[in-house]
């Protein structure tokens, strides 16, 4: 159990600054899941954590002890690489009781842990195998089992799930979830799966080009993004964001239709405005806010998604909830949800309500 | 979060542990092999070197003296050494396509799948095992034509009129070396374009053969690009080696008939045992250095310009 | 139908085009041994047929027992596997830095080891034999493995880092994040995976060594510290060339270094294919 603190964390290569000036509190028992664009820094900053990679600059603080120079060994951090990383000539057994081998711990306790691990993992029956005669599924569970036998401080995870089919990525999600219950371990995860960050975490950290964009609860990354960079990046299909611009109380859509919002402190000239798929409805009695002509509908069976061509204006996606009665080429008038949009200045900062 | 971690003792030494494990711990491992070869190698070559700047044979009663670039001047007007360069470079040239092609198609052959593929590769690959000298030695015999058939099969096949040894004739002597270093040098090719070979994803064909690619299509679209790197370091490697090898023109014919098939190195071996001039031999070392290095930034930077991966 | 046939000719043509490859690889050694058993009285009235019409092994009888060539084998062998073993470690750690570290300095040595390759051998032999000679250790078999450790170990640096290359940096990773010095994840798991990679370098170090003429030539006059091959030019002048005894002699020679490149040339081709050990 540990609490995890980057004060000013920096790292380049060379002249090449790729992370810089990080801070971020990790507390103790907290899953914190990083999410990002791919080049962003997330490995890195996993590795930094872990000690597989030097620290450029600032502080890298676990339980109140500067770790920097600390090796790898020396901090008791498990990490599940993406790659899995095991061992290959060496069986499951010996692969998940390597740690304890290295510090010459007593065989019957090893044995012992060794064993409980695999039974919470179903492994039991491989424990003889070597890993190249393993799925993927079974050796991703190795690879986790590796971790939870060191019993450490901390697991770090970089997108352990990544290489799996559909329906295991769930398992192993659920599987990870129990884990961090039980367990009540802090944990740092690495994901590029929308579904794993929202549900897994206890926060998100959103990274891009080496800098935290925001970090926050699920639920509060996608009820109030910080910047238009989070909105984008949080929730799927993404938000739908169009320039507009400022009038009294209100503001003026790409289509000339005058959207009263007065609870709104706007001073911006320009704005850009954000709503979620599943905040436009279709408008039953009235114009809405815009009227438009299908293009495309995605039947999900519990969802449906219906892309509208609005003039002056481009697609817009709409998430309405079981099957519609809509075809390509009706034409439709769209409803915004109004206590559901999101309005960012000319900087992507969020303007909130009454700021 | 606190400013006491942020001043916890430990920062400088523990800054300074690292900098120094991180510029240290690589030539610790390396130490061993630095020194050796500084040692060994390259501290006789500087030497060396400067044996090709003196008067330095066994047979002058005085001592070495400084004789600054006389050796070399003496170079320019040596007709042998020109000849044995134009030579030097037939028998890299056509020693090293030579190996160069077989192995390649010895690699492919091997790459398949066959039945008794591991003992026909491992007897195969056997020439290496083969000390030079043998090399040499077997070879003179197979030309001979009263202790080795060659000659005679060239009779019967029409190419030559009588079964005489191909090493006595001053026009296609070079031929001989040529073709005992080809057999010598085969399997080395063979090993690391096989290795080569195999490291390359089958995916890569399935995708190839999805869009169509016909096999030779494949081989010079996939196969080949991938191989590149591979056959840029083992061409110039094996070049090298090749231009600096004596032993087999030395046993063979000797840098004869009428130094038909004398070429650098033999030339070098000649005149520092026989004529016991070991300052001309040196200079005549230092040329060929300067040669092979010319090679090889030559195929170094062609190597970057066309090989993608 | 077609397919089936087209298939059919293209592997008997892989077949024949092994097959003739095998024959040019093995006839000369055949031959080789195919001198050896002839008796000297017919080397020369039955040069040209393939096999003799009397074959005998009193060429071996006689090399093993009349002479001192056992006693050569045993120098060579001291000399191949002390210098194959001593360039193996020496190789395998450097080509362990030059695959895992970044550092100052890495270019210059690589280029410096490539530059190796190109020394022309008699450049260094008068100061070698110069400074072995000052040293007292002229027929010594040590400084014979002291020359070859040095003039193997950049090939086998970059054997060795190719080997280290094809191990993914991961694995090691994981050792060290599982409580491993680097040390440890070194002998624990890289070492284990680097076997093939071991053999092979083993194998190539040996068989060169074993093949060296000009340096124990140089370096060694005295009978009882001369290697085979130099033992062997011996045949030459004390048995007025008795070539068969001399080709007997080389069969001889040929058998530990055929069987050790047997046994190594398929981790040769393993231990280069990167990769072998991912997955
Ligand atoms: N050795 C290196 N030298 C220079 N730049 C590097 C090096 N290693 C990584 N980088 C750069 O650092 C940046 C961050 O890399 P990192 O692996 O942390 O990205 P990531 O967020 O994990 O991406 P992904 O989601 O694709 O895994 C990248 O832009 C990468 O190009
Ligand atoms: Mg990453």
């Amino acid at each position: 159990m540990a609490t995890i603190t980057l004060n000013n964390i920096a790292k380049n290569y060379g002249a090449v600054e790729v992370i810089s000036g990080l801070d971020l509190d990790i507390f103790d028992g907290e899953f914190v899941v990083l999410v990002g664009p791919s080049g962003c820094g997330k490995s890195t900053l996993l590795r930094m954590i872990a000690g597989l990679e030097s620290i450029s600059g600032g502080d890298l603080v676990i339980d109140a002890e500067r770790v920097n120079a600390k090796p790898p060994r020396d901090r008791d951090i498990a990490m599940v690489f993406q790659s899995y990383a095991l061992y290959p000539h060496m069986n499951v057994e010996r692969n998940m009781g390597f740690s304890m081998e290295i510090r010459k711990e007593k065989k019957s306790l090893k044995t012992d842990r060794v064993g409980k691990a695999a039974t919470k993992l179903g492994l039991t029956p491989f424990l003889d195998r070597l890993p190249k005669a393993l799925s993927g599924g079974q050796r991703q569970r190795v690879a986790m089992g590796r971790a939870i036998v060191r019993n450490p401080k901390a697991f770090l995870f970089d997108e352990p799930l990544s290489n799996l089919d559909a329906a295991l990525r769930v398992g192993m999600r659920l599987e990870i979830a129990r884990l961090h219950r039980e367990l009540g371990t802090t944990m740092v995860y690495v994901t590029h799966d929308q579904v794993e960050a929202m549900t897994l975490a206890d926060r998100i950290v959103v990274m891009n080009l080496g800098n935290i964009e925001q970090v926050g609860t699920p639920i509060e990354l996608y009820e109030k993004p910080a910047n238009l960079f989070v909105a984008n990046f949080i929730g799927s299909p993404t938000m739908n964001i169009f320039d507009c611009s400022f009038a009294n109380g209100g503001i003026i859509l790409p289509n000339g239709t005058f959207l009263p919002l007065p609870a709104y402190a706007i001073s911006d000239q320009q704005v850009s405005l954000g709503i979620r798929p599943e905040h436009i409805q279709i408008a039953t009695n009235g114009p809405g806010q815009c009227q438009g002509e299908v293009e495309i509908v995605e039947r999900l069976g519990s969802d449906t998604m219906i892309y509208t061509n609005v003039s002056g204006w481009g697609l817009l996606v709409t998430r309405l909830n079981g099957t519609m009665d809509i075809k390509i080429g009706d034409a439709i008038a769209l409803a915004f949800d109004q206590p559901h949009i999101h309005l960012f200045n000319d900087t992507g900062a969020a303007i909130r309500v009454g700021v | 979060m606190s400013t006491t971690a942020r001043r916890a003792p430990g920062i400088i030494p523990g800054r300074f542990q690292n900098w120094i494990g991180a510029v240290f711990e690589p030539y610790l491992y390396l130490g061993p092999a630095i020194i050796l070869i500084a040692l060994i190698m390259f501290v006789p070559l500087v030497i060396g070197i400067s044996f090709a700047f003196q008067n330095y044979t066994l047979i002058s009663s005085t001592g070495p003296s400084w004789t600054g670039l006389t050796n070399f001047e003496a170079l320019i007007d040596d007709k042998r050494f020109w000849g044995a360069a134009r030579n030097t470079l037939f028998w890299a040239v056509s020693s090293v396509s030579l190996q160069f092609f077989l192995g390649l198609g010895l690699a492919l052959l091997l790459n398949r799948p066959f039945f008794g593929r591991r003992i026909v590769q491992a007897l195969v690959l056997l020439p290496w095992a083969v000390p030079g000298f043998l090399t040499g030695l077997t070879w003179a015999w197979l030309f001979n034509p009263i202790i080795g058939p060659i000659s005679h099969w060239m009779v019967a096949l029409g190419l030559f009129e009588q079964p005489d040894n191909l090493l006595a004739d001053p026009q296609n002597a070079m031929w001989g070396p040529v073709i005992a270093n080809v057999w010598f040098g085969v399997p080395f090719f063979a090993v690391t374009l096989l290795a080569a070979l195999q490291s390359i994803p089958d995916e890569l064909y399935e995708a190839g053969a999805m869009d169509g690619a016909s096999v030779w299509q494949s081989f010079t679209k996939i196969t080949l690009p991938f191989l590149a790197p591979m056959i840029a370091i083992t061409v110039l490697l094996r070049t090298i080696w090749v231009a600096n090898f004596a032993d087999l023109v030395y046993i063979m014919t000797g840098g004869g008939p009428a130094n038909s098939t004398q070429i650098l190195p033999t030339y070098i071996f000649t005149t520092a045992f026989r004529k016991l001039d070991f300052g001309y031999a040196s200079a005549i070392s230092v040329v060929l250095l300067l040669l092979l290095l010319l090679y090889a930034g030559i195929l170094l930077r062609m190597r970057q310009t066309l090989v993608k991966i | 139908m077609n397919a089936t046939l087209t298939s059919r000719a293209g592997s008997v043509a892989h077949y024949l085009a092994l097959m003739a490859y095998l024959a040019f690889a093995l006839f000369p050694i055949f031959w080789l041994v195919k001198i050896a058993v002839t008796p000297g009285d017919l080397l020369y009235t039955e040069g040209v047929s393939l096999w003799p019409s009397r074959a005998t092994l009193d060429n071996f009888e006689s090399v093993i027992l009349k002479t001192n060539f056992m006693f050569y084998f045993a120098n060579s062998v001291i000399v191949s596997l002390s210098t194959a073993a001593i360039v193996t470690l020496i190789a395998a750690a450097s080509g362990y830095a030059l695959s895992r570290f970044q550092f100052r300095g890495k270019g210059i040595i690589v280029f410096a080891m490539l530059l190796t390759q190109m020394f022309p051998l008699l450049i260094l032999i008068a100061p070698i034999y110069t400074v072995v000679s000052k040293l007292g250790l002229l027929n010594s078999l040590f400084s014979l493995i002291a020359v070859y450790t040095a003039f193997n170990i950049p090939f086998a640096t970059f054997l060795m880092q190719s080997f280290f290359d094809g191990i993914p940096k991961d694995l090691e990773e994981a050792g060290m994040m599982d409580g491993c010095t680097r040390f440890e994840a070194l002998r624990k798991i890289i070492f284990p995976l680097t076997l093939p990679g071991l053999a092979a370098t083993l194998g190539f170090v040996f068989t060169a060594a074993w093949s060296e003429l000009l340096f124990a030539l140089m370096l060694i006059s005295k009978n009882d510290a001369m290697t085979f091959p130099v033992g062997l030019l011996n045949f030459i002048s004390k048995f007025s060339v008795d070539w068969g005894q001399m080709m007997a002699a080389s069969v001889l020679a040929l058998i530990p270094s055929c069987l050790f490149f047997i046994f190594i040339q398929k981790f040769l081709v393993q231990g280069l294919t990167a990769g072998a050990v991912k997955g």
